[in-house]
């Protein structure tokens, strides 16, 4: 039984090897990028637009709703590196219907490696929004002696976003290889449908936690600092 | 009993018990959440999408206490690193 997307290799050659993570993730990068380029190709700004174009707005409008829902007053500015999150994230976990697909969520290096830029972006905003030294400061209050807290707890919730991602969707591939061995046929079917509602769910709550970390360095929301 | 026997049956009676007990305080915790969720959502029906919003980010927060217990106790049973360095102590023998 395999643990994670990495232990299925398609093709080595001494240390380089081609696994199922590298193939699933450089796959879903083509099919977001040639769909963005195929849909945005004829854009149009009068009331009749294509159906494509009309379900990338819905989908661009939500995510921008939601970060200005969740604390951001300027959403224009985080859109990008927000909604690429939870469109890569969430297409990754909606694939899970197609048969052969593993998703490269499911292992432990994607899901750092996107926790890895939550922890880079938060600073990096934190800083241009309040300066260094207002960014620095947010580190000793209420008191210094929060300071080693403040910072562990950058570290910590890092760990908390990639295990909690990769957990997730982890069980889902888990619980349903372990299920088909017990029963084989139909409780599966439910417990995928099940596994597809959860990917959506890490999804949401991954970019919405991204956001509320961002909320608090940059200021805008100066009470609750660290939401593990 | 040698080693090995020790190593596979500490682990699985511990991956046992990890997720017996992680299972149990989220449960709790997930129960209370969504009871203070629906008599705030009894209360303000108005307020719904926030209410429901924060609940999901608090359930999978409470949640992640449990994954990370699945996780764990995952890693005791199919990547044991005590396991598999006992593998590697026994083929060297």
């Amino acid at each position: 039984m395999r643990l994670s997307t990495d232990q299925l290799v398609f093709w080595q050659h001494g240390f380089l090897q081609l696994n199922g993570t590298l193939v699933y993730t450089w796959g879903l990068m083509l099919v977001l990028a040639l769909g963005a380029k195929l849909v945005t190709r004829r854009l149009r700004p009068e009331m009749a637009v294509s159906r494509w174009q009309g379900a990338l707005e819905i989908v661009v409008l939500g995510i921008r709703q939601q970060i200005e829902e969740a604390g951001l007053r300027q959403p224009e500015k985080y859109l990008g590196f927000i909604g690429t999150l939870f469109l890569f994230i969430a297409t990754a976990n909606l694939f899970t219907i197609l048969p052969g697909y593993e998703p490269p969520t499911g292992s432990l290096s994607t899901t750092a490696a996107l926790a890895i830029c939550v922890f880079v972006a938060v600073p990096f905003y934190g800083i241009l929004e309040r300066g260094w030294g207002g960014y620095l400061r947010s580190y000793i209050e209420p008191t210094a002696i929060m300071l080693p807290f403040n910072v562990m707890g950058e570290f910590s919730r890092t760990l908390a976003l990639a295990v909690r991602l990769f957990g997730n969707m982890m069980s889902g591939t888990m619980i349903l290889g372990i299920l088909l061995i017990v029963t084989p046929f139909l409780f599966p079917t439910v417990m995928s449908a099940l596994g597809l509602l959860t990917g959506m769910v890490q999804a949401y709550i991954f970019s919405i936690l991204a956001v509320v970390y961002i909320a608090a360095a940059t200021g805008t929301q100066p009470t609750d600092r660290n939401p593990s | 009993m040698d080693d090995m026997t020790l190593i596979a049956a500490a682990s699985i009676i511990s991956a046992g018990i990890t997720m017996a007990i992680g299972a149990m305080g989220p449960g709790l915790g997930q129960g209370r959440a969504v009871a203070g969720a629906l008599s705030a959502l009894a209360q303000q029906p108005d307020a719904a999408s926030t209410i429901t919003r924060t609940l999901f980010v608090g359930l999978a927060m409470i949640e992640s206490m449990a994954i990370y217990c699945f996780v764990i106790s995952m890693i005791l049973i199919f990547a044991n690193p005590f396991w598999n360095h006992a593998i590697a102590q026994a083929a060297a023998k």
